[in-house]
């Protein structure tokens, strides 16, 4: 099978053209070693099947980016029978550049023209055939989204991989030809695309210079013999320039301008978009509406309007997946009237997965005997473990929905610019505020979303800062201390109605707190760059939304098949037998999940809220979280839990613990996908270590207040001079770190 | 008259004469089409003061402050 390479800027319509060529055969991957996407399918309508490979979206062929240097040697090593570089043909002279570093490697190229039919929209023409000549490989104009030209680009392609190419570059009659020449006459013989690396080596590449050290000494001498009027003897900047001005000079006359200049219907949108005062409430006003959307049980506030759909069961049943019944005994039992607005969509699909699951575990229970171990492990280990992740998919892909939608428009990148300032105070830039929002919703989108932040050092970060962004399925634990605080009613009583709110900001605040430390102590201070294009605005395509949703999905139920099936069946199994489990089921009192909770209750005895009789409960119960954050309430009821033996300093430290640990088996899986492997694991130690010791001093300061209010303040008075002069200390020696390392 | 690309004001126009920063921010900036000789429109400043939008090559590129006093200019007009 014969094997194409998709190459080209983001934004370029890159993945467009590959869902246009691959349809259904497409499949998502990371490429080894780093989390880039890798997509790949199969083009069928040749004589012979062809693989197309999508390189992720490039400006450049430079080491600096593992983007690039995946690509880079992707069409090196891996020698594509053809690169279609896909070039914007709105955005001309930037996409080139890239065109330019392309043809010098010894590989079949053709150029595919795309976005034509905007091109034509706006009035301009591209004369193909003097493009053709300049560049000297085919080009053919296309548009992916209309599907025009694209069978014709293969057969082109097609055409091009039977003949191989040697390199060419546009810097042939510039003042380094004489250099290049030379210094790939110095590179081995029987290396391939000489002239690539010679370039690259005068440019000062750091993988050439690593890989052909003999001939970069030549080029050193050269480069020195030579120094170029003007750049001082900077060949990256000699190289970058001559390129650019090969590309201006040559190609100018191929694009023939419409004469009207106004206003573009992009730069309307955007004048609104990124206006001064009006970018910030705009950008809160649409997140507050997809938040409302997936996750409110009221969608029209009908409830505030004295509306009510609950005297209505079968529009109840449908809403709420026939939970009518339930809804209405729980309500009877709390005295209070059962009353219903018409759910978010979110919501609605939610409660109709929970529906589908809770049937599927009836079903099997209906045929399989009652009581025994395999009947328990099918319906409440699997099915109810599993179903418990598996009714958050609709929530989690409308959250993704959302997010797609904005980057496909080009709103993200101005969430971004937005934002930046506001972040990188924090070392993070503008972007990492999407996946820190959405941790609000579901930890699992949020680590996905942090996918389009560029540096792979901040999307670790970002994916480790975002358990403190309390999600909607830790929500009812909240819920639940607020009652308990409010049981113990002592003078605090009134901290049940604040409580929810005050876990947020905790959050919130640690996350700040969180943020910094890392800065301080991350070997890379610097906050990565913010050089980036600000896209055209486009609708989304429906079709690259739903390939998308679709690879999201994918991976999401393979990884609910797997890791988390097997931890939810391990966690099945401690907390339904004895160590004796040859013996069958038993109480959870009497399992071996209750010992584990007897021992970790001495762990977890620091943080004040295992010191009563029923401290083991809350060790368990910390442990059954993990499969999913509402099974630390379910199991507090099923362990019949009163916290009458939690002080309030207990019950904050038991939030503070579930806050910030471990998330559930759902969001590990998802960190560990989306994170650097070696950050994938300081990732988890961050999140056991950090939650121990936040949960630690928040049970010891307000405990000192719960002696005596004196008590808590030297406490607290002590605990901020502490960190303000170790602050200090820290940003002492940082600054002379630096100072040396520049000196 | 000759200044960086950070002290522009918005609408302002201007020539790169020279390129001060290094490694990874110059590569990147010569990549997104930042050479000598190329013009650059100041559009706009983002609402909390930074970064900036710029008009460049007929795209449209937004940069930090503290990229952009790494870019000598000559005014025009």
């Amino acid at each position: 099978m014969i094997r194409f390479a998709l190459a080209g800027n983001p934004n370029c319509g890159k993945t467009t053209l590959f869902n246009t060529l691959t349809g259904s055969t497409a499949h998502v991957g990371n490429w080894p070693g780093v989390t880039v996407d890798k997509r790949e399918g199969t083009y069928k309508k040749l004589d012979e099947k062809v693989e197309i490979v999508d390189l992720p979206g490039i400006y450049s062929l430079s080491p600096y980016t593992p983007e690039e240097v995946v690509s880079r040697n992707f069409i090196l090593d891996e020698k594509p029978d053809c690169v279609i570089n896909v070039v914007d043909a709105t955005n001309l002279e930037r996409n080139l550049y890239l065109t330019t570093q392309i043809l010098e490697i010894d590989v079949p190229v053709v150029v595919a023209l795309n976005m034509m039919d905007a091109l034509e929209a706006s009035g301009d023409k591209i004369i193909i055939d003097d493009l053709q000549k300049q560049l000297g490989v085919p080009v053919i104009g296309i548009s992916a989204l209309k599907k025009q030209g694209t069978d014709e680009l293969m057969k082109r392609a097609y055409d091009a991989a039977k003949h191989s190419r040697s390199g060419s570059t546009v810097l042939e009659n510039s003042s380094v030809s004489g250099i290049i020449s030379k210094v790939k006459d110095a590179l081995p013989a029987d290396l391939e695309s000489k002239l690539f690396h010679a370039v690259k080596l005068i440019e000062g590449d750091e993988l050439e210079i690593k890989a052909h050290p003999e001939a970069n000494e030549i080029a050193m001498k050269l480069k020195a013999e030579q120094p170029d009027d003007g750049f001082e003897g900077d060949y990256e900047a000699v190289v970058a320039d001559r390129r650019y001005d090969y590309i201006s000079r040559k190609f100018r006359s191929v694009v023939i301008k419409a004469n009207k200049k106004g206003v573009t219907k992009s730069d309307k949108i955007d004048k609104v978009m990124t206006h001064r005062i009006w970018a910030i409430p705009i950008f809160l006003v649409i997140m507050f509406a997809v938040f409302h959307i997936v996750f409110s049980e009221d969608l029209f506030f009908m409830n505030a309007m004295g509306l009510n759909i609950a005297n209505n069961p079968t529009a109840v049943n449908f809403f709420t997946g026939m939970g009518y019944e339930g809804l209405l005994e729980e309500a009877m039992a709390n005295g209070e009237e059962l009353s219903l607005g018409i759910p978010s969509l979110g919501v609605f699909l939610q409660s109709w997965m929970g529906f589908l699951t809770d049937g599927l575990g009836e079903l099997f229970l209906s045929f399989m005997p009652e009581g025994t171990w395999y009947t328990s492990l099918v319906v409440d280990g699997i099915i109810g473990g599993v179903g418990a992740v598996a009714s958050f998919i609709p929530q989690i892909l409308l959250l993704f929905l959302f997010i797609s939608i904005m980057e496909d428009s080009g709103y993200m990148a101005r969430v971004a610019f937005i934002m930046d300032r506001a972040f990188r105070k924090f070392g993070l830039s503008g972007k990492a505020f999407i996946p820190m929002l959405m941790g609000f919703g579901c930890s699992v989108p949020a680590m996905m979303a942090a996918r389009t932040l560029e540096d792979e050092k901040e999307r670790d970060r970002t994916i480790r800062l975002a358990t403190c962004f309390s999600c909607g399925a830790k929500a009812p634990i909240w819920a639940m201390l607020a009652t308990v605080i409010a049981a113990i009613g002592s003078s605090l009583g009134f901290l049940s109605s604040i409580f929810v709110f005050l876990i947020y900001i905790l959050g919130i605040a640690i996350a700040i707190v969180f943020a910094l430390i890392m800065k301080l102590f991350g070997k890379n201070n610097e906050v990565p760059p913010f050089i980036m294009e600000l896209p055209a605005y486009h609708a989304p395509q429906f079709k690259n939304l739903m390939a998308h949703l679709w690879e999201k999905l994918k991976h999401y139920v393979i990884k609910a098949a797997t890791i988390i099936a097997a931890s939810t069946v391990v966690l099945w199994f401690l907390s339904n037998f004895g160590w004796a489990f040859w013996q069958g089921l038993v109480d959870i009192e009497d399992s071996i999940i209750a010992d584990i909770g007897v021992v970790l209750k001495y762990f977890f005895y620091p943080l004040g809220w295992t010191m009563g009789e029923d401290g083991w409960m809350y060790a368990v119960a910390t442990v059954t979280g993990l499969i999913a954050k509402e099974d630390v309430v379910s199991t507090c009821e099923i362990l019949g839990v009163s916290g009458s033996t939690l002080s309030i300093a207990g019950i904050f430290a038991f939030a503070a613990y579930n806050l910030f640990t471990l998330p559930c088996m759902a969001a590990v899986a998802t960190a560990k996908s989306e994170s650097t492997k070696k950050g994938f694991w300081v990732t988890l130690a961050w999140w056991f270590v950090s939650s121990y010791i936040v949960s630690f001093i928040i049970y010891w300061v307000l405990h000192c207040y719960e002696i005596a209010w004196w008590i808590g303040l030297i406490l607290t008075a002590a605990i901020i001079a502490a960190i303000v002069i170790s602050a200090l200390y820290l940003a002492r020696r940082i600054k002379r770190a630096n100072s040396q390392a520049t000196a | 008259m000759e200044k960086y690309l950070n002290e522009f004001a918005v609408g302002e126009t201007g020539i790169v004469k020279k390129i001060t920063a290094d490694g990874k921010i110059k590569r990147r900036l010569f990549d997104m089409g930042v050479t000598p000789n190329v013009e650059i429109l100041l559009r706009k400043v983002a609402p909390l003061g930074d970064p900036l939008e710029v008009t460049i090559r007929g795209y449209e590129l937004s940069l930090r402050k503290s990229e952009a006093q790494n870019i000598l200019m000559e005014v025009q007009k």
